[in-house]
């Protein structure tokens, strides 16, 4: 009765089985941990500054009550989008060991590199974490205002993402950054 | 009777407290009769009357002016626009830069000209809070009669 007979087999799958559902489950279960807003906010650099900014934001407190959380925008839905985020994320784990970004002022120092960090991300994934919940096809340009509308089918026509316009619609914009610098739209019209 | 008193200016200051407590009394009594403020005269500790909610009026084209030289009111929400040291979020679609992408009016001249009529390049400090003299609007009914007709 050793380990190669039928019974031995057997065995060896069973325990393979449930040690893989073991570490699989736990796992996943402490990365969905890493998921949430109260662990985002247990450092003092993510509660004291944006977190603030955010909770005066529309997508913290509004008429229909639902809200998008840190994760929500911040760390993509899909397995494998999710798996590089959060390895990438490990950098971040590195700052916090040196400070890089412990009191207000070093974090306004650096929000314009920080800021630029998201927003390349976001224009990289064609704004996926927007797009989760913000679909064109689900827009009504009617009950938009005129100005949004126009915007919106010319986004639409030009193939534009998310993030080109919104930018510092969840925080506030870091200094030197001029939004007017930075809107999409080649030709412009002569009126 | 006299007797606790130290001296006659003493008795004369306390009688001119009282004096003048009574007139402040009575002042304050007739004036809380005479005003209505705009509140209504629902007592303190009961609710007033429920605030009736405006929403921002959307124009399109923009809102006309009423008088000439009026700074033109703004004809969208401005809620998600803030005016920060560190940034003018109204500046987005208004500045010289942006404004025919955005099909928006254009900030004024004049504002680009400081106190000692010097032309900057970028809006002029004292023009900087935009919300001081442009505001959006709502349809409401004024609080107060008005007569003024516009041009």
């Amino acid at each position: 009765m050793g380990l190669f007979s039928k019974e031995g087999t057997f065995k060896v799958l069973f325990f393979g089985f449930v040690l893989g559902v073991i570490f699989w489950g736990g796992f996943n279960t402490a990365m969905e941990a890493t998921n949430t807003e109260s662990f985002c906010i247990s450092c003092h650099e993510m509660e004291e500054n944006v977190y603030q900014e955010y909770t005066e934001t529309i997508h913290y407190s509004n008429r229909t009550g639902v809200r998008a959380t840190c994760p929500d925008c911040h760390v993509p839905k899909e397995w494998v989008h999710k798996i590089i985020r959060k390895i990438k994320a490990s950098n971040e784990l590195y700052h916090k060991m040196l400070g890089t970004i412990d009191t207000p002022e070093k974090f306004d120092a650096k929000r314009l590199q920080l800021a630029t960090n998201e927003w390349k991300r976001m224009l990289g994934s064609d704004s996926r974490e927007c797009r989760n919940c913000h679909d064109f096809d689900s827009m009504d340009f009617d009950k938009q205002e005129s100005r949004s509308a126009d915007r919106h089918e010319e986004a639409i026509e030009n193939e534009w993402t998310c993030i080109q316009c919104h930018k510092g619609i969840a925080h506030t914009l870091p200094e030197g950054y001029d939004p007017a610098d930075d809107t999409p739209g080649g030709e412009e019209t002569e009126d | 009777m006299f007797k606790n008193i130290k001296s006659t200016d003493t008795l004369f200051k306390k009688g001119l407290t009282i004096f003048l407590l009574a007139v402040t009394a009575i002042m304050f009594s007739s004036a809380v009769m005479a005003v209505q403020s705009l509140r209504g005269d629902t007592a303190l500790d009961a609710d007033a009357n429920k605030v009736v909610k405006h929403k921002v009026d959307t124009v399109e084209g923009g809102i006309k002016r009423s008088f000439k030289l009026q700074p033109p009111m703004v004809p969208h929400t401005v809620e998600k626009y803030s005016i920060t040291l560190k940034g003018n979020g109204c500046m987005k679609c208004h500045s010289e830069k942006a404004y025919k992408k955005e099909k928006a009016p254009k900030v004024g001249d004049s504002h680009y000209v400081d106190r000692d009529g010097k032309t900057l390049d970028t809006v002029s400090s004292r023009r900087y809070f935009c919300n001081q003299c442009h505001a959006p609007q709502v349809k409401s009914e004024p609080l107060v009669e008005n007569v003024f007709e516009g041009i």
